[in-house]
Order: structure tokens, then sequence, then C-alpha cells
């Protein structure tokens, strides 16, 4: 590997872009493949499904066989809300090697005996919020229900391109964040990116239940090609 | 695992830049029980010092051998290595799976 290709994996690395190297383990011949890049080059399909999969391997082209390493950054979860299905929420998402944040201004629910193992702001999302550095590789659950604490957390995820973006509440409830978030200039492409009601629908009742249902959905939309999530939206 | 590999790679980065040959081995292919998946990286340098794994410490050693040649040489190289068989100089895997590493010369 050239030093300079080596310096360009790290920097995207370090930036939080996902990154695909190509090598032609027969003669060393490589190139870098920029995820922002992916479509336009001559292996796109396979490079986009691979940085999709966050899985590196083999691949056999018309002329030869060529080993492809992906590096996607690691995914994170920043949850809107110490509640109840938090508790489940968090330690799941961990388990799958999500690095978690939890965000709620009150602290009676922010505190550390409700979540001994999590990161916990204790802050208003305008606060709590711009140093997280949520990017693409970010999951975004708010539930407080409270829209004083939800709504400008949403704002914040829908402007950092999210892969995922999810709100609790009922369509009804939906429906009147529908019209705030409108207000506040949000437009409808943007809108229908929210998953609400939130999770899969798995008939889940319990906190944990939900969790499960929520973590299904996040996986989900991490791991499937964005085109069935535009299907389902429309 | 994402972040020590992050390490790793960063690792040879900066022992390139600080002049000492450096090689990279990754694993490029893995059959049955394989201790690290695909895309696992050792890092080695013209002293085998190294960082990483590419399996469970089975074949590091003789990993790192085949890099220092690499750094030499240049010249990449794809490794292969089984279940140990009674040729003495192969090194095996215990856990019974066969894995690829490719070795390159970071330059």
């Amino acid at each position: 590997m050239k030093l300079d290709t080596l310096q360009t994996l790290n920097a995207e690395r370090a930036a939080r872009r996902a990154v695909a190297v190509v090598t032609d383990t027969e003669n060393g011949t490589q190139r870098l493949v920029k995820a922002a890049d992916a479509a336009s080059d001559p292996l796109a399909e396979i490079i986009e499904k691979r940085l999709r999969m966050g899985k590196s391997g083999m691949e056999e082209t018309a002329q030869d066989r060529v080993f492809i390493t992906v590096h996607v950054p690691s995914p994170k979860l920043v949850i809107i809300g110490a509640v109840h299905i938090s508790q489940a929420l968090a330690p799941m998402a961990q388990m799958l090697g999500y690095d978690v944040t939890i965000v709620d201004p009150r602290t009676a629910f922010a505190s550390p005996e409700r979540f001994p193992d999590v990161k916990v702001l204790a802050e208003w999302p305008d606060v709590a919020l711009p140093p997280l550095g949520v990017d693409r590789y970010t999951a975004f659950v708010a539930c407080t229900h409270d829209p004083k604490i939800d709504d400008p957390a949403l704002l914040h995820a829908l402007a950092r391109d999210c892969f995922y973006v999810g709100a609790l509440g009922s369509r009804k409830t939906h429906g009147r964040r529908n019209e705030r978030l409108k207000a506040a200039g949000v437009s409808d492409v943007d809108f229908a990116r929210i998953h609400a009601p939130i999770g899969l629908d798995i008939g889940a009742i319990s906190p944990a239940e939900i969790a499960v249902s929520i973590m299904g959905e996040i996986v989900q939309s991490l791991r499937q090609k964005p085109a069935r999530d535009a299907k389902a939206a429309a | 695992m994402l972040g020590r590999d992050e390490d790793i790679l960063k690792a040879a980065e900066d022992w390139s830049k600080a002049g000492r040959g450096v090689a990279i081995a990754t694993v490029v292919e893995t059959w049955g029980s394989a201790p690290r998946p695909v895309g696992s990286n050792l890092v080695i340098d013209s002293d085998g010092n190294f960082l990483g794994s590419v399996s469970g410490g089975c074949v590091e050693g003789a990993v790192v051998t085949e890099a220092i040649d690499v750094i030499e040489s240049g010249k990449p190289k794809t490794l292969e290595f089984g279940v140990a068989d009674e040729t003495a100089w192969q090194v095996g895997l215990s856990c019974g799976g066969t894995i690829r590493v490719y070795v390159e010369k970071v330059n």
C-alpha cells in the first residue's frame, strides 16, 4: 500500500467517512474509493453493497479477483429521553456495537443510578447535541414525549442526515409534530424520514419489547438498501 | 474492535513516516472456523515488531517472518494457513479452519 493511500485511508476514518480499498492480490495494484465516489467506480454496485454491510471480502470481476476492504465508522445511537424504554434500548444497542449517548435535561430521569453503564447527559438538546458529532452513521431516537425536548433534537438529527430517525408517539401525536416541524422549516421529504410510530410492528407492549422493535428498525435502516425505505415512506 | 483496527492502521502510517520498513497483513479469505474475520490486520515492521492480529496467535509468528521478506523485496505475497499437517515447517491453525493472508509493503 502506498503511504499516501494509507494516509488518505486514515484521514477518512478519522473523519468518520466510509471508505473502501480495492486490491488486486495477484499484482498488488490498489485503489482507494471514498464512499462519496463509490457510485462512479467500475465496481460501484459491489462496493456500495459492501459499504452498506460493512463487510470486507474477495470479489470475482470479469478480469480478475480483487479484495475489497471496507472501513465503515462504528455506528452511534443518540437517545433523547432517559425513559423506561431507553433503559432497555441502551444496553441492547451497546451489545450490537453502538456507541450510545442519552440526552435528557430532566435530572430525575437522567441519573447514573438508572443508567449505570451508559453516557447520560442531563442537558437540553441544544447544549448536549452539537459536541456529539451526530452524523450519517448515527441512529437518533426521540422518546421524551415532550415537544420542548424532542422537537429541537429532531431538527438537529434531520439536519445531520442520520441514517435513522425515530420518534415515539401515536399517529395523532406525530400529526401534531408534523405541523410544528413544518412551521420550523422542515420539508415534507425530511419529515417523511422520521420513523413514527417508532419501531417495527411486532406487537410490542413492554418497554423492553418496544426497545426490541426500535432496535430492529435501526438495524433494518442500516443494512437494507435505502431505496426500500424511500418506497416505504412514499 | 473497530477502534483497535483504526489504531493499527494509524500505527502503520506513523511507523512508515518515522522511516521504519512496514508491512500490512490482511485476512482476505477464511474457510471453516477462523479466529479473526476477513479484513483483520496485522502491522509489522522490519525489526519484527507487530500490532494487531490475523489469528488467535497461531500463525502470527510465520506472518511476521514473511512480512520481513515482503518489506525487503517490496513484492506483495499471499500466504495460506490451514490445519497443521506433518510438514514440519507449516504453521497450522488449531481451530481447524483455513485462512489466506495478503501481505503488502507500505511504500
